[in-house]
């Protein structure tokens, strides 16, 4: 297992001049010697890029991987001991389930005993240990899938484990034990696992820490907590929680605080840094009123929508849509209603150029 | 548009896809045929269309038997799947090949105005496979609306789209299905889409038509536990209860007094939300003890696997919470927040609490 310290850029063309040449712009990042990370963002984003490039299958068009300290920018994934886990599986189907498990060792010429020990307690964590002597070609998808993430796991030296959508194949019925289960085998065996992902439920729930990137910058490393409560990029606002956060202008005037084209009194426990230029506040916290409060803003309900479990109501405030939800006993107003937004409050974030300011 | 299927049903070499069934779509709202995959969505919606003819029964459009009719001769949009465009096309004649059919209006001006609402104005030069996956989607979603079609038909249009994108693009479509004036059926697997597309939902189980109704009231009120297990995401919790005096008596020997009316069977089952079990308790709630299986982080909420003295159990929270595996905890129910179905499956009571429609 390894520290793995990136100062890296990537560019798939030669001589990048702007943002948009670069998969990865410029970044330094350190991934802690047994911490499990997510990489989450949309397509595009440059996740995969920055997978490749800390497994040894792309090298990074300027900058360095460092293992522990060392220089591995140059090496090949075998000589970086990573062991990988692919969106389908991959294995070998005329073996059975546990020479499966055991190839990667048996390639490196561990003895007998040992492998027989160490496949015995991957397939006990994963709960295959009855269908060691199976064929691996009569197994359902997700069985297959297994195996692969099984194999991923079962060298104990490797510098670290990465997994590229490894759940896609998985019935969504299914998934939630998978994740489980990758989350139990981290904290038994403690190993670097770097976990790449569009989908928020699954970086959220495995990560200890997830890199949210989008058009290829890294905009947040932080705990599923800090990227909810703290968005540091008005993009991790947006992009975690469903709906998410809702943006407005906000601007001092000589009036007062100016928040869309409306001036607000604001609450004295709210202290508005003075270069925010846009404000976020999460549809969970907002409040919503029947009238005039102090930093309340004026809106008018667009559309109700009972979403069975709360109620999502969405406002427009001047133009942009506001979306606040509701239990679904508290009061709701009706649509075309005018209505009162608490958009100030400790949960609100202020931005400045996309960035939280703090 | 009014379409009615009377006493329809499919058979494919024998083999029941449709059992017998009514139904008549609201017209000019949505109806969303909800689902799990071989439940006979796509096959309901191909008779609708005319592709498929069904093995008995009458198809009406607007009080006209058009049983056996096929798809060119009526007027009907449809939106698939896969991204289905026309490949050596452009984007904007793509958008355009309805309206040059029918030969109406301002080819120009209306490409411009659709293209305008999908956020695709800047791709009209360009050819679909040029575009990302979500950009090509909302293409075959323009054209589906340029045919301005008494009755438009979505099978599954968002499922092979990124999360984030599949959120933004049901708002959207939500709120053009409101303005617009199409007869619009709308297949899916979420109930969590069904209730933010709102209108009339039918939800459909291998090949049975369960339940149809304002979408809200069949989520609030399922006739059968059939239905709520449907229409629940996550899913719903089940207890096996015996009916005693006061209420029930669940596995645990646990004493539970809930209101229920005077005949019912001996043996019921307790159908519990996942909203509806709280970590803070109240007066009147039964706690439920348990150990953690896993904490599924979405951002907006997290869903709590718990292993309990009842089986295992989901609870749904607010905002992100944080457990350790196997850690304990106690979840808390008002049981007038549980659903109570008959041996049968056939709904008993529904909450008082939850069943108010916006």
């Amino acid at each position: 297992m390894a520290e793995i310290k990136l100062d890296l850029a990537h560019a798939y063309k030669p001589n990048p001049q702007r943002d948009e040449d670069y998969a990865l712009l410029p970044l330094e990042m350190t991934f802690r010697d047994g911490g499990a990370y997510a990489l989450l963002g949309p397509s595009g984003c440059g996740k995969t890029t920055m997978l490749n490039i800390i497994s040894g299958l792309l090298q990074p068009s300027q900058g360095t991987v460092c293992f522990d300290g060392q220089d591995v920018t140059a090496r090949s994934p075998q000589q970086r001991n990573i062991a990988q886990v692919f969106q389908f599986p991959v294995i070998y189907d005329t073996m059975t389930v546990a020479q499966n498990l055991g190839f990667p060792l048996k390639n490196r010429k561990v003895p007998k005993e040992q492998i027989a020990k160490r496949v015995g307690e991957i397939a006990e964590m994963l709960e295959m240990s009855h269908q060691l002597d199976m064929r691996a070609a009569g197994l359902s998808a997700d069985q297959k899938q297994k195996i692969s993430l099984g194999r991923g796991l079962v060298r104990p030296d490797v510098s670290a484990v990465l997994f590229d959508e490894p759940l896609t194949v998985i019935d969504p019925h299914l998934k939630w034990q998978l994740r489980r289960k990758l989350k139990q085998i981290h904290h038994e065996l403690k190993l670097t696992l770097i976990y790449v992902t569009h989908d928020q439920v699954e970086a959220l729930t495995f990560a200890d820490e997830v890199v949210v990137m989008t058009r290829g910058r890294a905009v947040q490393v932080g705990t599923a907590e800090d990227l909810f409560e703290r968005p540091a990029h008005t993009f991790v606002g947006h992009f975690i929680g469903s709906p998410g956060m809702s943006f407005l202008p906000i601007q001092a005037s000589a009036s007062g605080m100016k928040i869309a084209d409306q001036v607000v009194t604001v609450p004295q426990q709210v202290s508005v840094p003075a270069q925010a230029t846009t404000l976020g506040i999460r549809p969970e916290y907002l409040r919503i009123f029947p009238n005039d409060q102090a930093g309340c803003l004026a809106a008018t309900v667009q559309l109700i929508q009972d979403v069975g479990t709360y109620i999502l109501v969405t406002c427009a405030v001047d133009q942009t849509p506001v979306r606040v939800r509701l239990s679904p006993q508290s009061w709701r107003p009706d649509m075309g209603e005018n209505v009162y937004l608490q958009v100030l409050d400790a949960h609100t974030c202020f931005y400045c150029e996309e960035e939280l300011v703090v | 548009m009014e379409l009615t299927l009377e006493n329809v049903s499919k058979a494919v070499y024998g083999q029941p896809y449709l059992y017998p069934f009514d139904l008549t779509l609201e017209p000019q709202q949505v109806t969303v045929l909800l689902g799990a995959t071989q439940a006979g969505k796509t096959t309901m919606m191909r008779i609708m269309a005319g592709l498929d003819k069904p093995s008995a029964g009458r198809v009406w459009v607007d009080g006209v038997d058009v049983t056996g009719r096929p798809v060119r001769q009526r007027n009907i949009a449809m939106v698939y799947q896969q991204f289905i465009n026309y490949p050596s096309m452009t984007v904007f004649d793509n958008i355009a090949s309805p309206l040059k059919l029918a030969r109406k209006g301002n080819v120009k001006e209306q490409v411009q105005a659709l293209a305008e609402k999908l956020h695709i104005e800047a791709f009209l030069e360009r050819l679909p496979s040029e575009l990302s996956g979500g950009q090509q989607q909302r293409v075959a979603l323009a054209r589906a609306l340029a045919k301005n079609a008494p009755l438009m038909l979505l099978d599954e249009p968002l499922v092979n789209l990124d999360y984030k994108l599949r959120e933004d693009l049901r708002a959207e479509l939500s709120l053009l299905f409101a303005t617009g004036n199409s007869t619009v059926v709308y297949a899916t697997t979420e109930p969590s889409e069904a209730l933010l597309l709102g209108g009339h939902t039918a939800v459909l189980d291998k090949g049975e038509l369960l339940q149809y109704g304002p979408t809200a009231d069949v989520f609030h009120r399922p006739a059968s536990l059939k239905v709520a297990k449907a229409f629940s995401d996550p899913p719903i919790n089940l207890v096996q209860a015996q009916r005693t005096p006061t209420g029930v008596r669940l596995a645990n020997s646990q004493e539970v007094s809930i209101t229920l009316p005077a005949q019912s069977d001996q043996a019921l089952t307790l159908g519990i939300r996942a909203n509806a079990l709280r970590l803070v308790g109240r007066a009147a709630d039964i706690a439920i003890d348990g150990q953690v299986e896993l904490a599924e982080i979405s951002g907006s909420d997290t869903f709590v696997h718990v292993d309990t003295v009842l089986g295992p159990m989901i609870a749904q929270l607010t905002g992100v919470h944080d457990f350790e595996l196997g850690a304990n905890v106690q979840l808390h129910l008002d049981p007038s927040h549980a659903y109570v179905f008959e041996a049968s499956g056939a709904l008993l009571v529904a909450p008082e609490l939850l069943r108010e429609v916006a």
